[in-house]
């Protein structure tokens, strides 16, 4: 039986997109597109969520399937989501310290093809990153200073044209980032970096405050 | 009497309640309020939002930050367990390979059903909504009107608590005055939606949902519900006290430990089992009434889904709640000499005239909600919607039937997909990811499907489900009045995000492009329709099977339109009407 349709995935969660994110974020998400996934290298072992997961808990990246990262590959991710979102408040963490890097082992590592699909990219990704590196520097990513590091970044990250020869280190790039990004911004820290301020009890809900009304010029 | 095992079953109920839902909550809450044994059967497992749900789990808490996977599909954390569009061990088959003609068919296997998760949103169906037929032609009248429903309206919102307003609008009823609990303030985004497309005539109000803005009025509220019952009022007021009003946090999908949003578990349920009048078995799969010889509803064969046996208990009564299609799958599946095509389907019209609300979806991004000061702005949901606004126009737009808008905005808790900024890195991209969290907005439209002869369901010969219970196989076809309906969606989310300075995505001219497909937006009804002819329907307008009057099905399957309005509180309503009328009938001895 196949209930779920390949062809649209991204509508099956489409009232959870509505009520927070817009449809400006869901439609940039990434949307999966089943095709055979299957052919991936997957990783063995490990269980799928099921059905009837325990809802109210934390579940640490690998408490449901093994993380496949190798110590190499995870200390370029670690160093590579440092670089893309540095702390930009005193007291706040890198995000290599909230375990960003671990989210992406967990889902690049995952028996889920919607996110296996990422392994290939993300792990050929950090390898060609460390021998880039190399290439250039005779050290892993990890192991240059930020200029180094930056002058890599800037070549694969799409704000200036990307030369051929990159074009496949970008599309690790976006896809990093975007995995970074989600497994950083959902954390408390990143909450509060982007401006998230909810999940939090409140007598009443207060509505607009004066400055959000001023600011679209309803006050 | 409470939730029980097998070994605990009495001999004979005076009704069996199949389904723990909406329809089986509500029958099961009036009839034991009103003294009568109820044995209430669930096929999923127990389930207690007070102690599982997830309050303010963060999606970091969650494997892959609570993204949509196949056994969840709405997120991690929503309430739905062993549910979903696939249900493992249970499947349904289509009769096409068209991907236009499949139906998609939502189930959760769980006590309280799909109201664990449902997105709470309660309107009544306005005058109009039950008189369809008389005014174009199409689809079919309801054997009652809007009067007959409304005191159940009144007495529904009531007791499980809806915040809103009244509005005085075309088709869009009003509450009496101290019915409705106070609707929460709009956020930023929905004034502003609001201020810009007040120019297209279009009214964005309050939308009503089952969530307490604040705490039930205890005091009144009781005698309203229950006038000449003490038991009950006295019941139900220590019910209503010990539910809280919202506190503005954590998504109302993952359910509610607080109680503040309306699920059966915490609404209906435990007012039913105080009466001392309720056994509830979880676990027991309903496969067929049985009927006896006096052709009357006598039981209920189900699977105990934990040893796989097959199982009977005896009623004086019969209500199915089971969700339409298991309604209409286990009517089919009673097959005796008697009524050999299925129980009380001498009509044939079991399983026929399903139908889904129409959907089709836009967003888009606003400029003008970028770097919105910081504030809190999570509330509950949706706070407000555009009710159909072009009743004046429907003779002109190519399709039959109007629909509302619900739309989000805001600055939600982030999930996957907050980052989806760039190019670049560090702290100019960062300084991005800021400026336009919060700046999309999405719209919905959830509109009226005419049932038809091409959307229906029957027993499919060949395959039989883990427990050896013949499946459903589903048909299924828009007609253009659906799909010019989706483009017409469309057409108006282009328009409403171009009147607010934003850029949306494009906009699908073939509506059979924009059209969720069949069973997406989760309003499955019909499958057994009512009507005021015996030959023509299945139920009386009391839900009452024309050929077994001790059967009822308080489930959508009796309906025979599909308004707008999402379906919910109108199957509570006629489920307590229903329910009001078969204890009157048991009492007169007339079943």
């Amino acid at each position: 039986m196949e209930n779920i349709p390949a062809e649209n995935p991204g509508a099956m969660d489409r009232r959870q997109a509505l009520k927070w994110i817009g449809a400006a974020a869901a439609a940039a998400a990434f949307l999966p597109h089943a095709t055979a996934q299957d052919k991936l290298p997957r990783p063995a072992g490990g269980q799928r969520i099921g059905s009837d997961p325990v809802l109210n808990k934390t579940y640490a990246p690998g408490e449901l399937w093994p993380l496949t990262l190798t110590p190499k590959q995870r200390k370029a991710a670690a160093s590579l989501t440092d670089l893309i979102l540095p702390p930009d408040n005193p007291g706040d963490k890198q995000p290599s310290q909230l375990g960003v890097q671990d989210f992406i082992d967990e889902w690049i590592s995952s028996p889920y093809d919607e996110t296996a699909k990422d392994r290939p990219v993300i792990t050929g990704g950090l390898d060609w990153l460390d021998a880039e590196s190399r290439r250039r520097f005779q050290k892993d990513f990890a192991d240059l200073a930020e200029p180094q590091k930056c002058a890599i970044a800037d070549d694969i990250c799409g704000k200036t044209p990307v030369k051929k020869e990159f074009k496949s280190a970008q599309n690790f790039f976006n896809r990093f980032r975007y995995l970074a990004a989600s497994g950083y911004y959902t954390t408390p820290q990143g909450w509060k970096d982007i401006g998230y301020v909810g999940n939090v009890p409140m007598v009443d809900f207060p509505g607009p405050t004066p400055e959000a009304l001023k600011h679209l010029g309803l006050a | 009497m409470a939730i029980i095992t097998e070994k605990d079953l009495q001999p004979i109920y005076d009704v069996i309640v199949v389904g723990s839902g909406a329809g089986g909550g509500q029958s099961a809450y009036t009839l034991t309020m009103n003294g009568v044994k109820v044995l209430m059967l669930e096929a999923g497992r127990n389930y207690d939002p007070v102690t599982e749900t997830p309050m303010f789990q963060s999606k970091a808490d969650a494997p892959l930050r609570a993204m949509s996977t196949r056994e969840k599909p709405f997120g991690f954390h929503d309430a739905t367990v062993d549910g979903g569009w696939e249900v493992p061990g249970e499947p349904y088959t289509q009769a096409s390979e068209d991907p236009k003609q499949r139906f998609f068919w939502w189930r959760a296997r769980m006590l309280g059903g799909r109201t664990n998760h449902w997105g709470r949103i309660s309107l009544r169906n306005g005058p109009y909504d039950f008189k369809p037929y008389s005014r174009d032609g199409l689809g079919f009248d309801w054997p009652l009107s809007y009067e007959d429903v409304a005191p159940y309206y009144d007495k529904v919102e009531m007791l499980v608590g809806v915040y809103g307003s009244n509005e005085g609008l075309e088709n869009t009823p009003d509450s009496p005055n101290g019915t409705l609990l106070p609707p929460p303030k709009a956020r930023a985004g929905e004034l502003f939606v609001k201020k810009h497309i007040a120019k297209y005539g279009m009214p964005v109000i309050p939308i009503h949902r089952a969530i307490l803005s604040t705490r039930q009025d205890h005091v009144n509220f009781p005698a309203r519900l229950h006038p000449n019952n003490p038991k009950a009022q006295k019941i139900i007021a220590k019910a209503m006290q010990e539910r809280a009003a919202c506190f503005w946090a954590t998504d109302c999908g993952r359910g509610c430990s607080i109680k503040a949003n309306y699920q059966s578990t915490t609404v209906h349920l435990p007012p039913a089992l105080a009466t001392g009048n309720l056994d509830i078995l979880c676990n027991a799969h309903a496969r067929e009434v049985t009927v006896g010889a006096d052709g009357k509803a006598n039981g209920v064969v189900y699977i105990d889904k934990v040893t796989g046996q097959e199982r009977a208990v005896k009623g004086k009564a019969v209500i199915l709640a089971a969700s339409s299609g298991e309604t209409a799958r286990i009517l089919l599946n009673s097959k005796s000499n008697r009524f050999p095509n299925g129980l009380a389907n001498g009509s044939g019209l079991v399983g026929k005239y399903i139908m889904d609300t129409v959907g089709a979806g836009l967003g888009g991004s606003v400029p003008a909600f970028e770097n919105m000061p910081v504030h809190n702005e999570e509330g509950a949901g949706a706070h407000v919607y555009i009710p159909w606004w072009l009743y004046k126009d429907a003779g002109k737009l190519g399709f039959a039937r109007g629909y509302h808008i619900e739309f989000g905005t805001g600055r939600g808790m982030p999930r996957l997909g907050v980052g989806a900024a760039g190019p670049g890195y560090g702290k100019s991209y960062k300084e991005e990811v800021r400026q336009k969290y919060g700046a999309g907005i999405g719209f919905s439209g959830r509109g009226e499907m005419i049932p038809n002869k091409d959307s229906f369901c029957e027993i499919d010969p060949a395959v039989k489900d883990k427990w050896g219970i013949p499946v459903l196989k589903f048909h299924w076809k828009w007609s253009e009045h659906e799909t010019k309906q989706a483009a017409h969606m469309h057409a108006t989310f282009a328009m409403i995000i171009e009147a607010i300075g934003g850029k949306a995505r494009k906009p699908e001219a073939d509506g059979s492009k924009a059209i969720e497909p069949g069973g997406y937006i989760i309003h499955e009804v019909g499958g057994a329709i009512m009507g005021a002819d015996a030959k023509k329907s299945v139920t009386n307008q009391w839900n009452q099977c024309w050929e077994v009057p001790n059967l009822l099905l308080n489930d959508g399957s009796a309906f025979c339109s599909n308004a707008d309005k999402n379906p919910t509180l109108t199957i509570m309503a006629l489920a307590w009407r229903a329910t009001d009328h078969l204890i009157e009938e048991m009492r007169k001895g007339n079943l």
